[in-house]
């Protein structure tokens, strides 16, 4: 199954990637090589089969509500690209 | 130069082992910062041609090495007290720069330990620096590195493997005494096979995850890189056990892992896949795999038929999961926080964009495209859901396997240590150089690389043995008695 590139453009404003000039094309051709390679699991029925997302099932981890010490707002700021007033600061998004 | 541990034999200190340099920090024959100055001269006498570091912290290294010889001094010696240490660029070190081997990190100082690292130097390890990766993990090469490539070696020709390439090649070329990776889909095997050290992947939530820089969080998991078996089950103690901080970290009995080392696989069970040895696999490397196999049976190991009849789906169903996974983990990149932000940008969604565009390189940027389309709406159940139900077939493939060996014997990689520049070119040929060691991280279980044998042009070939689940003792105990029946492990790359 072959993409579009219209939908390879999807994909990348869904993933917040911009793409360069003729990227689109290159990464097209690349998901198709690998999507048409994992085609073959449809070859398996797999009706019946529970899906796995871990493989240790591990549920319901619980501790104690316990007060541990903040990162403290230096430290969490220190690798702000940009920040003003103890905050990180973005292009305005509100007008 | 040192009087060799094995008697006669000269050996540098750099070429110890932990387990070597631990009994001569013991008995004050040297101490942590002589140790750990001639590591860095060897560094400094290699690292042009191998480059294995993207920082390397050298200062720090020598406070700590100090520390250690305060600590010996005082008699509060643990195994890995004053043994300098290479970490690998995805754990982070707190006023040390991790960057992943990104650009998009490539300013980033974590303010915190990772706990993997916290334990190492909770027991007075001397952390040298932070060694090159596959950008994020992603790759089986060490060619996507925003820093530069690493090269192997035993031959600079060729890649160290990957994703942990730094980390093994620094291993190999005697840059450090031990090292630490990852493994997601055989990041800490495949290139300890392809540089000829050991290295082992651990079961699936034996080690913390916290502060290891998430690739796909089902799947990765750290572990050592060493130069023998013996020095992995020394690293494994130190990095296993429960963290509070990683709620898939299991809480479950350590055993003491060098106290297994018996040398003794008299009885013990290996089960051969039929489908792991397969038309097209590499002639010297299905050769020095089966000779390792007579080996063992010679030490009394019996050897049982079996089959993984999924296995051929395995890749498959890996590059669904693990970019969908890293799809979602990567959204965190986003240039507001922390990491690399475009400059000049119009408004929120353009500085997302081409700050992601900017910063992450090309392998990273197509993961993340499949996983988003993987997970995307019309494409999941088609794709990721099918993916995951075939992960269900893959497990309960091993869990049937393992009713019939104690341990599963193959190779870690199809071929030797490949050319740079070989399989960049197309990215499903690189993938496909994780087909032997995938499946285990989707069945989650734990499994070693070691060196056994090498090719006629002098190239390290590595055999995997998994093992069950939290069953590592097994896996070392196999690995130790082969090791010490052979000599592979005693070869120096020569550079």
């Amino acid at each position: 199954m072959a993409l579009t590139k219209k939908e390879v453009e999807h994909v990348a404003n869904l993933a917040r990637l911009d793409l360069a000039e003729g990227e689109a094309e290159a990464f097209k051709g690349q998901l198709d090589a690998i999507l048409s390679y994992v085609e073959k699991l449809k070859q398996l029925n797999t009706e019946a089969v529970e899906p796995t997302s871990h493989a240790i099932p591990v549920n319901n981890v619980f501790r104690e509500d316990i007060i541990i010490q903040p990162l403290g707002q230096a430290r969490a700021l220190a690798n702000a690209p940009d920040k003003a007033d103890g905050c990180f600061r973005v292009p305005k998004v509100v007008e | 130069m040192l009087q060799g541990a094995e008697g006669g034999g000269i050996m540098e200190i750099y070429e110890l082992t932990i387990q070597q340099l631990h009994d001569k920090l013991k008995k004050k024959e040297l101490s942590s910062v002589e140790a750990t100055r001639a590591v860095f001269s060897r560094i400094d006498s290699v690292e042009n041609k191998v480059h294995s570091f993207v920082t390397i912290s050298r200062d720090e290294a020598l406070r700590q090495a100090q520390e250690a010889d305060k600590r010996i001094a005082a008699g509060d010696m643990r195994p890995l007290t004053g043994v300098p240490i290479a970490v690998k660029d995805i754990f982070c070190t707190e006023g040390i720069r991790t960057t992943c081997s990104s650009k998009i990190l490539e300013n980033f100082i974590p303010p915190y330990d990772s706990t993997v690292v916290a334990r190492l130097k909770k027991e007075g390890a001397v952390i040298l620096g932070k060694t090159n990766m596959d950008e994020f993990a992603m790759g089986s090469s060490t060619e996507t590195s925003y820093f530069g490539i690493t090269r192997n070696p035993w031959d600079l020709e060729r890649i160290p493997g990957g994703s942990s390439g730094g980390s093994a090649a620094s291993v190999a070329a005697s840059e450090c005494i031990a090292s630490i990776g990852t493994d997601t889909g055989g990041s800490i095997r495949q290139p300890a096979a392809c540089c000829g050290i050991v290295g082992l992947k651990p079961t699936y939530g034996r080690v913390s995850r916290y502060g290891m820089i998430a690739f796909a969080s089902s799947l990765d998991q750290g572990g050592p890189m060493t130069k023998d078996v013996k020095d992995t089950a020394i690293m494994l103690q130190v990095m296993a056990g429960h963290d509070g901080m990683d709620s898939t970290s299991v809480n479950t009995l350590i055993p003491d892992y060098s106290k297994g080392l018996s040398g003794n696989i008299k009885g013990l069970k290996i089960g051969l896949p039929k489908e792991f040895f397969i038309e097209g696999m590499d002639r010297e490397v299905d050769d020095a795999v089966k000779r390792a196999v007579k080996e063992m049976e010679r030490l009394g190991a019996e050897v049982v038929d079996i089959s993984l009849p999924h296995t051929e789906y395995a890749v498959a169903v890996y590059y669904l999961i693990a970019t969908a996974e890293a799809s979602s983990n990567l959204a965190r990149f986003d240039g507001a926080k922390y990491g690399y932000r475009a400059s000049g940008v119009k408004d929120l969604l353009d500085m997302y964009k081409r700050s992601r565009a900017e910063g992450f390189g090309p392998e990273v940027k197509r993961r993340i495209m499949l996983g988003t389309y993987a997970l995307s709406s019309g494409y999941y159940d088609a794709y990721y859901l099918k993916a995951q139900k075939v992960r269900t077939l893959i497990q309960k493939d091993f869990v049937d396997a393992f009713k019939r060996c104690d341990v599963i014997v193959t190779p870690t990689a199809p071929t030797p240590a490949f050319k740079i520049g070989e399989k960049t070119a197309d990215p499903l040929q690189m993938y496909l150089s994780d087909i032997f060691t995938i499946s285990v991280n989707l069945a989650g279980l734990p499994a070693i690389s070691l060196p056994c044998g090498f090719t006629s042009g002098n190239l390290p070939i590595g055999l995997q043995i998994i093992g069950k689940g939290f069953d590592e003792e097994t896996v070392l105990r196999a690995a130790h008695a082969y090791e010490q029946a052979t000599e592979w492990h005693k070869r120096r790359a020569n550079i």
